[in-house]
Formats: C-alpha cells, sequence, structure tokens
C-alpha cells in the first residue's frame, strides 16, 4: 500500500487499517514507528544520565530520579527500542528474502506487535503515576522486592506482557523460515539475515520463557506475599539472577545476530561479492547461538559461585570469540578483491567493524574470571556492552534503515544526510565510551548517581558526557532525514542498490501480496544469479493464479488492551483489592478475545488472476 | 482452497492426516511444537526453582516436603491423567479416520478425566491450607511448591477450556481440513501437561516424600 | 570524501590516546596501579589479555585498512564486476585455530588465578594467625567483625600489611558489593546466612585505600564509600588491642562533650550505634569515629561537616537510616545548632587509639 493510496483513504481509515493489519509490511512500519519513539525516550534518559555524570558531586537530577532513569534507559533500550526495531527489520525483510507472501501466523504477528506496545506503555505510565522502576535494568532482588512504590510493578507487568509478544514473534519467525520459502530456497542459499534471524528466533523461543518465570515470581513476591527472594523467609535472591541472565545472555544474542546477517548481506551487496565463507558464517551463528545458552554466569562472577563454576563459565564465554571472529574475518574477506561501495548503509557497516571488535576485545577481557573482579559492576562493563550494542545492534539499525528504507515506504532516505548524521554520531560513540573502559578501570563503579571530586575521575566523565552530545547531534540529523525524505516522497525503483537477494526483485514498496508469482530460486544471491546469468527478472515456480490472503483482524489490539488493563489491577489491587476487579476484567476482555477468534471462522480472502493481471497489486 | 476447508470430512475418505493437509494446518503444528519447547523452558525454570527451594532452610514453617505429601492421592491423579492422556490419543486416532463422532466420544471422557484430575488437586491445596498451614505465603518452599504445581494445574484448566471450546464449537459441523489441526494441537497440549505432570510425581512428590 | 578514512581517524585515535595517557586515576584508588596482592594478580592478567587483544586488533585492523583502500570502487570502474569468491577451507582453519590457541594461553592463567582468588583457606602454618574479618553491608555503610579479636568497627576497616586477611562477606539488607580497587577485585555480599561469601586482601604497603559499593543498592549506592587503612603489623596488634579495652562509659573532658553523650542518650542514638565491641546495630559502630577519615564515607572529617550531617542526613545521603530517627517534632532540622554542636563535640572526641589514618598515609 502506497502513501498515495493511504492519504486517499483519510486518517480515520489509516489508522483502523494498522490497527488491525496483519501484513508484515505494516507491522513492520508498526514496530519501527514504536521502537523508534521508545528510542527517543531512551536517548533523553540517557542524555540527563550524562548531565548528570558530566561534573563531580553533581545535582541535576535526585539520587532516586536517577536510578529511575537508568533503569528506564536501560529497560527501555533493550526491550522497547532495540528488540522492536530488530523485529521491524526482520518482519520487512525476512518474508521478502524468502519469497513468502507473508509471515506463517500474519494473526500472530499482528498480536505479537500488540502485546510489545501495551507493554511497553505500561511501563512508560509508571513516570506518571508516582515514579518509574529503580532497580536498574537487572532489577536485582531483594532490591528490586523491597524497592518502595509501584514503579518496579510497572517493571513486572510491562515486561511480562511485553515479552509475551516477543515470545509469539520468535515463534512465528521460526514457522516462517521452516515452512513458507519459495520453491529452491534451500536452507543453505538462505541470505545471512534470514539465517540469523532464525538463530535469533531460537534464542527467543529458549531464553524468553526464563524471563517469564523470573518475572511471575518477582510480581507473586512484590504483589501476592510470596517469599522465593526473600532470605528471611527461606528464599533465595540468587534464583532471580540465575533467571534473568539465562534470559538475559541469550538476548544479548538475539539483538545482535540479526545484525551480523544485516552487515552480511550489506557487505555483500555493496561489495559485489557473494559472501566470503557462506557456510562457514552460518555455522558460525548457530555455535554463538548455542553457546550463548552456556554462559550465562559470567554475569554473575563476583556473586560468589565459586572457582569451578567462574572459571566453567570463563572458558565457554571465550569460546564465543572463536566464532566471532570467524565472522569478522569473513567480512573483510568478502570485502577483498571487491568493488567497495561507500553508500550510508556500507558506512555504518564499515564503522561497526572496529567498534564492534573492540566490544568483543573487551568481551573476551571480561571473560577472565578472575579479572572480571576489578571490572565487574564498573564503567568498564557499561563501555563494553555499549561498545556491542551500540556499536553493533544501533550501528546494524541505522546501516538496516537506510537499506530497507525502499522495501518500508517506497522511497531512498537522502544519502547526504545520512553521511551527515553518521559522523557525529560514530565520533561521539567512540568519545563516549572508548574513555569509561578506563574510568571503570581508575574505580569508577557503574549506576553512580555522582562521583565524588578528587578522585580524577572528572576529565573523563566530561570528555564522556561531550560524546554523548555528538550522539545526539547524529541523531536528530537522522530524524531530519526521515522528515525531509517523507515530505519529498521521491518514489524509488524496486532495485535501487543493485540487490542480489530476493527482497529487490519486486517494487518498492512491495504489494501487499508481495510475489505476484512465487519465484523459483537458483542458488544463493537468487537476484544476481538472474543478473548474471539469466534476463535479471526472477523465473516464476508457479503459474499465475488466485493468491489466498489472510482478513485484517481487530482481535489482537483488544486481546493486549486486556492484558494492559489487567496490569493495572494487578499492580494496584496491592493497595486496594478492589481492583482485582480490573485485573479479572482485563483478564477476561483477553480470554475473551481468545474465545472469539477460536470460534469464529477465519478463512481469508482470494485475490483472483484476473485482477492481479490488471495489476490491482501495482498500486 | 480456503472455503473447501470448512466440507465435512467423513470416514472413508482422504486425506489421511486431515490435521497437516493444509500449508495452515503445516504452520499450526510446527509452530506448536515450538511453543512447547518454550514451555519446556518455563517448567524447567520453575523445577529450578522448586529444586533450590525445597530444602530445610527454606523450610522456614509448617511441615516440609515428607510430612506433608501423601503418595496415595497423588498416585491416583496421576492414574487418572495419564489414562486421559490414553483416551486423547484414541480422540486422535479417530480423527485419523475421520471419525468425528467417536473422536469426540473420547475427547469427552479425556474431559471428564482432567476436570477429575484438578478436582482432587483442589481438594489437596484445600487440605494443605486449611488443615496444613502449608500456603502460598508461609515461607519459601511453600511460594515454590505452589508456583509449581499451580502452574500446572492452570495448564490443566487451560487446556479443558480448549478442549471444551472446540467441541461445543464444532459439535454440529463435524470435523474439517479448518479445524482438524486445531483438534490435533489441542491434544499435543493436553499430552505436554501430562508429561509435566509425570516429572511433578517424580520431582516434587516421590523425591520429597522417599528423599526427605 | 578521500581520504576521509585515513585522516581523520587517524587524529580520532591519537586523541584518544592522549586522553587515556593523562593518567591512570588515583592512587589507592585506581585499579591500574596495583597496591596489593589481589590487584596485582588481576593486572597481571589484565595485561595478558591486553596484549592479545592488541596483537589480534594490529592484525584485524592492518587488513581492514588495507581492505578498505585497495578495494575502494573507482570512479573509472563502476561496472567492474568482482570474481565471486566462495571461500578458501585454509583461511577459514586458519582464522579458527589461532584465536583458539591464543584464548587457550589467557584461559590457563585464568583458571589458575580463579582458582588462586578464591582460597580462602589460610595454610597450615598461618591457621592460628590469620585474621578473619566479618563484613557486612548495609545501606549505607560498612560493618566489620573481626573474629575472635573481640573488635567491632565500621567504615574504616584497618587491616595489617603484608599479610593476607581473610574476609567473610554477607548483606543485611540488599545486594551490596566489596570493592577496594587498589588491593584487590570486588565481591558482592548476599542478604541472607545462606549466600556468604569469601575472599582476602593483601596489601603491600601502609596506606588508606579506596573502597566502594559495586552493586546497585538504593538512592545512596554511589556514596556507600570506605575506607581501608593498612597498618603496620604491629601497629595493628596496638590498634586491636586499644580497641579491645575501650570503656564506652568514659566521661568525656569538655564540658559540651558531656552534654553531647547526653544527648547521645537522650536521643536514642544509642539504640543503634554501639561504641566499644558490643556486635552489630542498625548502625555503624562509633568506637573509633574521631579517626574516621571520612564522615558518612564521604565528607572530610571536621566537626562542620559532622554538624551538616547531623543535622541534614537527607540532603547528603538520600535514603540512609538515620533520617528522622531523632528529634522527631521537626524532620527537616532534627537537632539544635547547640544540640548539634554539643553531640559533634563528644563524637569527634571518641578517638581512643593512637593507630590512626594518619599513621597508615604518613608512610
Amino acid at each position: 500500500m502506497s502513501t498515495a493510496t493511504a492519504q486517499k483513504k483519510g486518517f480515520g481509515a489509516t489508522l483502523w487499517d494498522y490497527l488491525t493489519t496483519v501484513d508484515h509490511k505494516k507491522i513492520a512500519i508498526l514496530y519501527l514507528v514504536a521502537g523508534g519513539i521508545f528510542f527517543l525516550a531512551g536517548g533523553l534518559e540517557a542524555m540527563l544520565i550524562r548531565i548528570q555524570l558530566a561534573v563531580p558531586d553533581n545535582d541535576f537530577v535526585s539520587a532516586g530520579l536517577y536510578n529511575q532513569l537508568i533503569t528506564m534507559h536501560g529497560t527501555t533500550m533493550i526491550f522497547l527500542a532495540a528488540m522492536p526495531l530488530i523485529f521491524a527489520l526482520m518482519n520487512i525483510a525476512v518474508p521478502l528474502q524468502i519469497g513468502a507472501r507473508d509471515v506463517a501466523f500474519p494473526f500472530l504477528n499482528s498480536l505479537g506487535f500488540w502485546l510489545f506496545f501495551f507493554g511497553g506503555v505500561l511501563l512508560n505510565v509508571s513516570w506518571f503515576t508516582g515514579g518509574a522502576p529503580d532497580a536498574g535494568w537487572t532489577a536485582y532482588a531483594p532490591l528490586s522486592t523491597t524497592s518502595p512504590g509501584h514503579g518496579v510493578d510497572y517493571y513486572v507487568m510491562g515486561l511480562q506482557i511485553s515479552g509475551a509478544g516477543t515470545l509469539i514473534g520468535g515463534i512465528n519467525f521460526l514457522v516462517t523460515i521452516v515452512n513458507m520459502r519459495a520453491p529452491g530456497m534451500t536452507y543453505m542459499r538462505m541470505p545471512l539475515f534470514t539465517w540469523t534471524a532464525f538463530v535469533t528466533s531460537v534464542l527467543i523461543l529458549f531464553a524468553f520463557p526464563a524471563l517469564t518465570v523470573g518475572l511471575f515470581l518477582m510480581m507473586f513476591d512484590r504483589m501476592f506475599g510470596a517469599n522465593f527472594f526473600d532470605p528471611q523467609m527461606g528464599g533465595n535472591h540468587v534464583i532471580w539472577e540465575h533467571l534473568f541472565w539465562i534470559f538475559g545472555h541469550p538476548e544479548v544474542y538475539i539483538l545482535v545476530l540479526p545484525i551480523f546477517g544485516l552487515f552480511s548481506d550489506i557487505i555483500s551487496t555493496f561489495s559485489k561479492k557473494r559472501l566470503f565463507g557462506y557456510s562457514a558464517m552460518v555455522f558460525a551463528v548457530v555455535l554463538i547461538g548455542f553457546l550463548g545458552f552456556m554462559v550465562w554466569a559470567h554475569h554473575m562472577f563476583t556473586t560468589g559461585l565459586g572457582p569451578v563454576a567462574n572459571s566453567i563459565f570463563a572458558i565457554a564465554t571465550m569460546a564465543i570469540a572463536v566464532p566471532t571472529g570467524i565472522k569478522i574475518f569473513n567480512w573483510i574477506f568478502t570485502m577483498w578483491g571487491g568493488s567497495i561501495r561507500m553508500t550510508t548503509p556500507m558506512l555504518w557497516t564499515v564503522a561497526f567493524i572496529p567498534s564492534f571488535t573492540l566490544g568483543g576485545f573487551g568481551g573476551v577481557m571480561l571473560a577472565a574470571a578472575a579479572a572480571d573482579y576489578q571490572y565487574h559492576d564498573t564503567y568498564f562493563v557499561v563501555a563494553h556492552f555499549h561498545y556491542v550494542i551500540v556499536g553493533g545492534v544501533v550501528f546494524g539499525v541505522f546501516a538496516g534503515l537506510h537499506y530497507w528504507w525502499p522495501k518500508f515506504f517506497g522511497t531512498m532516505l537522502s544519502e547526504k544526510l545520512g553521511k551527515l548524521a553518521f559522523w557525529p554520531f560514530f565520533v561521539g560513540f567512540h568519545l563516549t565510551f572508548f574513555i569509561q573502559h578506563f574510568l571503570g578501570l581508575m574505580g569508577m563503579p557503574r549506576r553512580y548517581w555522582k562521583f565524588l571530586p578528587n578522585q580524577d575521575l572528572d576529565l573523563g566523565n566530561l570528555v564522556s558526557t561531550i560524546g554523548a552530545f555528538l550522539m545526539a547531534i547524529g541523531a536528530v540529523i537522522f530524524l531530519i532525514n526521515v522528515i525531509v525524505t517523507s515530505v519529498k516522497g521521491e518514489k524509488v525503483s524496486g532495485d535501487p542498490w543493485d540487490g542480489r537477494t530476493l527482497e529487490w526483485s519486486i517494487p518498492s514498496p512491495p504489494p501487499f501480496y508481495n510475489f505476484t508469482q512465487t519465484p523459483l530460486v537458483r542458488g544463493l544471491d537468487p537476484l544476481w544469479i538472474e543478473k548474471r546469468q539469466g534476463n535479471g527478472k526472477m523465473t516464476p515456480a508457479e503459474p499465475l493464479g488466485d493468491i489466498h490472503m489472510p482478513n485484517n483482524s481487530f482481535i489482537p489490539f483488544v486481546m493486549s488492551l486486556g492484558l494492559f488493563i489487567a496490569g493495572f489491577g494487578f499492580i494496584y489491587q496491592v493497595d486496594d483489592k478492589n481492583w482485582l476487579i480490573v485485573g479479572i476484567a482485563g483478564m477476561l476482555i483477553t480470554l475473551g478475545s481468545m474465545f472469539v477468534r477460536s470460534v469464529k471462522d477465519d478463512l481469508g480472502y482470494h485475490i483472483h488472476k484476473e485482477d492481479l493481471e490488471k495489476g490491482a497489486g501495482s498500486e | 482452497m480456503s472455503s473447501d476447508q470448512l466440507q465435512r470430512l467423513k470416514p472413508g475418505q482422504s486425506p489421511h492426516e486431515p490435521e497437516k493437509a493444509t500449508l495452515e494446518g503445516k504452520n499450526k503444528f510446527l509452530g506448536f511444537w515450538f511453543f512447547l519447547g518454550g514451555e519446556t523452558v518455563l517448567f524447567a525454570s520453575l523445577f529450578g526453582t522448586y529444586l533450590a527451594l525445597n530444602g530445610p532452610e527454606s523450610n522456614t514453617s509448617g511441615p516440609g516436603p515428607a510430612e506433608l505429601f501423601g503418595l496415595e492421592l497423588v498416585f491416583i491423579m496421576t492414574v487418572i491423567l495419564l489414562t486421559s492422556s490414553l483416551t486423547s490419543v484414541y480422540a486422535i486416532y479417530h480423527m485419523k479416520n475421520l471419525d468425528f463422532g467417536k473422536m469426540q466420544l473420547w475427547l469427552g471422557i479425556t474431559v471428564a478425566l482432567g476436570l477429575t484430575f484438578l478436582g482432587l488437586e483442589i481438594y489437596e491445596f484445600y487440605e494443605y491450607i486449611m488443615h496444613e498451614e502449608h500456603t502460598f505465603t508461609s515461607d519459601a518452599f511453600g511460594s515454590a511448591f505452589y508456583a509449581l504445581v499451580g502452574f500446572h494445574g492452570g495448564h490443566v484448566l487451560f487446556g479443558l477450556l480448549w478442549i471444551v471450546t472446540l467441541m461445543v464449537r464444532n459439535s454440529k459441523r463435524g470435523l474439517n481440513l479448518y479445524n482438524a489441526p486445531k483438534y490435533y494441537i489441542a491434544s499435543l497440549y493436553w499430552h505436554f501437561i501430562d508429561v509435566v505432570w509425570v516429572f511433578i510425581f517424580t520431582v516434587v512428590y516421590l523425591m520429597g516424600k522417599l528423599g526427605g | 570524501m578521500k581520504g576521509w578514512m585515513g585522516k581523520s581517524r587517524v587524529l580520532f585515535l591519537f586523541g584518544i590516546m592522549l586522553l587515556t595517557l593523562t593518567g591512570c586515576g588515583l592512587p589507592n584508588l585506581t585499579a591500574l596501579e596495583p597496591k596489593g596482592e589481589g590487584a596485582d594478580v588481576i593486572y597481571d592478567l589484565m595485561m595478558l589479555s591486553v596484549i592479545i587483544m592488541v596483537v589480534v586488533g594490529v592484525i584485524v585492523m592492518a587488513l581492514y585498512f588495507f581492505v578498505l583502500i585497495r578495494y575502494r570502487q573507482k570512479e573509472d570502474n563502476q561496472d567492474y564486476i568482482p570474481k565471486q569468491t566462495e571461500g578458501n577451507k585454509f583461511l577459514e582453519l586458519l582464522w579458527t585455530v589461532v584465536p583458539i590457541l591464543l584464548l587457550v594461553v589467557l584461559a590457563v592463567p585464568t583458571v589458575q588465578k580463579t582458582f588462586m582468588l578464591a582460597d580462602t583457606t589460610p595454610a597450615e602454618e598461618d591457621k592460628e594467625d590469620a585474621i578473619t574479618i566479618e563484613v557486612t553491608g548495609k545501606q549505607y555503610w560498612w560493618h566489620y567483625n573481626y573474629n575472635g579479636l573481640e573488635v567491632q568497627a565500621s567504615q574504616d576497616l584497618y587491616i595489617p600489611t603484608g599479610e593476607r586477611v581473610y574476609l567473610k562477606l554477607a548483606a543485611s539488607d540488599v545486594i551490596h558489593s566489596f570493592w577496594v580497587p587498589a588491593i584487590a577485585g570486588k565481591m558482592d555480599t548476599n542478604p541472607g546466612t545462606g549466600n556468604v561469601n569469601e575472599m582476602w586482601i593483601n596489601a603491600y604497603e601502609e596506606g588508606v585505600y579506596y573502597g566502594k559499593c559495586a552493586e546497585l543498592c538504593g538512592p545512596s549506592h554511589s556514596l556507600m564509600s570506605f575506607k581501608v587503612v593498612a597498618v603496620s603489623p604491629e601497629e595493628f596488634d596496638q590498634w586491636v588491642e586499644e580497641m579491645k579495652n575501650v570503656n564506652p562509659d568514659a566521661t568525656p573532658e569538655s564540658e559540651s562533650a558531656q552534654a553531647g553523650k547526653e544527648l547521645f542518650n537522650s536521643k536514642s542514638c544509642i539504640a543503634c550505634h554501639a561504641i566499644g565491641s558490643s556486635p552489630a546495630a542498625a548502625g555503624p559502630n562509633l568506637t573509633n569515629f574521631g579517626s574516621r577519615v571520612k564522615i558518612a564515607g564521604i565528607l572530610d572529617n571536621n566537626k562542620q561537616n559532622l554538624i551538616d550531617w547531623l543535622q541534614h542526613p537527607e540532603d547528603i545521603k538520600p535514603g540512609n537510616k538515620m533520617t528522622g530517627k531523632y528529634g522527631n517534632t521537626d524532620a527537616d532540622n532534627p537537632l539544635t545548632s547547640e544540640e548539634a554542636e554539643q553531640l559533634a563535640d563528644y563524637l569527634l572526641q571518641l578517638n581512643p587509639t593512637e593507630i590512626t589514618p594518619e599513621d597508615a598515609e604518613a608512610q
């Protein structure tokens, strides 16, 4: 659906369209917009943190507010910005890359989005109802279980709801990739982005339930008098640490693996070369995913698990450096002998390699358990994970948005503004975080509301804050780029980058049914093969025929809204048991929606062959 | 294809595996297996929590596992739930033969057994709470016990509601390619619940009684 | 755009180097100037990993810049189609095996040192004399119970130099983490009795070392500072003797301090704060308060700061447990200036030991 048609339809109709859509491309846009807004919120929180830490002994924000800011910055960036932005990229690209008309479960795709969205909104409502959560994004008990007010309750309910959405999304992509590939698209012909989306979905599937249980236990402790984490009543708070990190470590790979895949596609496209060592790359991704589950306790080296556990987890963690190294070398060798075009997506990608390598170095250093006794919970760790998450995920999201913007909106982001946004962000990023490694070693623990004067920490912190402002400038230029591009609205062809994979074989934006005829895939980089050996177009794998499409549905929205309402009920029944009614009412709305979904037949509809011939989809 | 899916399937007709005859069916089938993979992690986490909190140091008030549990009732519950798993197998067997009536009958028996199980579980909890001072809030052991067994009970309840909904919804129109996958994955869910219970019986009750 | 890769990046990296070379941080605080055995052991491991990383980094970056400069698309050659290489088995093997070997080089000392640092059983011949201290983290201060020595102290941890002092770490409320970067790595203090951690610290030389809480524990997490005061073994023994023999009821000399002592009782300060060797209470032990390095962990130890702290604890350490515990009539100003002054006089003369942080610092 092009913007022109949307404008014709009027605002109300467009809104309704998006509230009920099950089209993966529109859901991608929803993820993009929601994730983008949360990213700005998280960025604002980050700026306030850096302003507070610009000078020693600062009183810009109070201690209580500061703890809320760091908690919400971390939680928002991980769960409400990085996750949905990755889902936006996966939604726009995966079905197109495998030659599918949609995901396996379009209804669940929509449900996943709305659950995430309402969970995120619920979490942020806490700012206006007496205080946001303040126990850190890791919410270690007993600080979290004893935190006064309702902040942490919002954390528990918000993440529970949005986590359910993520889990659903993960299952959806798994089935999509297994069952919906076009003829000839074997596993070893899938673009790396699809491969990494697949592995990431496996990680989501096996990691998120641990968080679900952890959050349930915390909810029971905080709201229903249970004693899981209360040492006085026989509980053990270390259980939370385990559950959180059994989820939390794979989560890092959930975020970064799709970005690895995306960079692989981009490097290959803009070097005009096939990905070097494709099977090694696939193997490395699978291995990273597998090892990702074996290393969670490296976040707990100082918890006191003993030298045996610490050593095992240290070695397992170091092992991850090997497949990651394989990837770095294969990327460099993909460019080797190529014809490198330094477009904006490629610029972000090229910047990613050294940044992420530094992040990886920090990772190996942290893996050395004994040495971690110095690094742990200091700015060294802060520096490390920002190198990985900003230098990896955020750079990747920027690259991916520039790369796939045509598939999202049918327009191209300005290359000039794109590069203009890149430089301050890139320089600011290194300025902000490189020095933090040293701050940590010089004795600055993380999550410090203020650092005291005369401890030689002033200069490093000031530099870091200046860097943060440069990053903010870069982000603002990117936003300007988005606005300028959409105001101009210049249409772009289906294949503006001289692409290699299937998404570039169809128009930008693609028609709502994606492929008029399912393409026949003849190898890795199918479009490239057709460009070199064929007529530059995909050969259809089927005659032109009716296309079966799913119906739009409002039920996912209502189902998620029910849980949103129930969340308030559970949070406030602590003060007044009458609120339980609200909780139950919310649950009934959700269960009722599930019931309606179950008993009402939803068979979808057909686009007829004749309409396709007339070009109904090309609008 | 789509409206054909609503056509009633009768015994003797093809296909033999109606649950996997359509792409939607295949997707549901695979997706549900993945979902059960996630559920496995969920219960594994709950088991882990329980095992960390069932020792004497977590049992700060009220009776411990060895004094609390009686194996007779739990054994009966186990037999009932295992039987219900078997009856749901019969139901799916008849579904594959496209014999709707017999499928509904066996599912009905499954539901009856499931309800009995749930009733006994509620009775068990009632006894613990009313007569043994073993509650959700009494100590960490209590919290862990009710969380694990209660999550399972919640799954049983949801499974029952699901199967009953399917049975009532389709009672008039019979089996077709649209609802066959739904029946099939509901039965998968029921088996999963059953397997989890076997672990609960072993880890919570047997080990609690004999090991403690 | 020509040459952007070369120039701006080199400049940029150079800038970063300059910044980092300006200093390694404050001595006795920074982990980069080890002053104790644990920190030393860790520093060596750190440097080993840095060397390995630099070697790898140089290789990767050399390849990276070469590729980027050499294989940039040329204006006149935009239609060039490179050879579509599939890969190279030898190279894949090379960059799998070499990193594994490098990691083994790092892993062996890592495991060795992890076990070494975790070895909290004193050697057989030292068993009798080994000092074990129970460290308890509380919102937002630290308490020390010297096992077998009948000494209780808070905030300033006195230890003898040149020997391993064993710590048993726990918390009374939420998780804290005990960290003295210049002497040793950190260890969490867990609440409850089931997760007590052990570690040892060994300061090479006399001095006052900065200690910090490294696990988020509430609003004043960043203010939960403490000091480790390392003194010679003889001085330490003397300190123990003096601490042990304190008379908590000794009458202060000055009149003002005597009035302060009255207030200490009448305002129920005594309900939370022990003086002498009675066991841990809700507030810090004040036996040697007069010689504390800092007041409340963060303020210079002088009378005016103490008066401020007594009158406005919440402004200085948000969320502390002392706010509102005395003089309930006026929460903002629980003590009159006169009362605060008297209390301060009393507290500052609590100085029973000849061994003070100044001795350690003077070395």
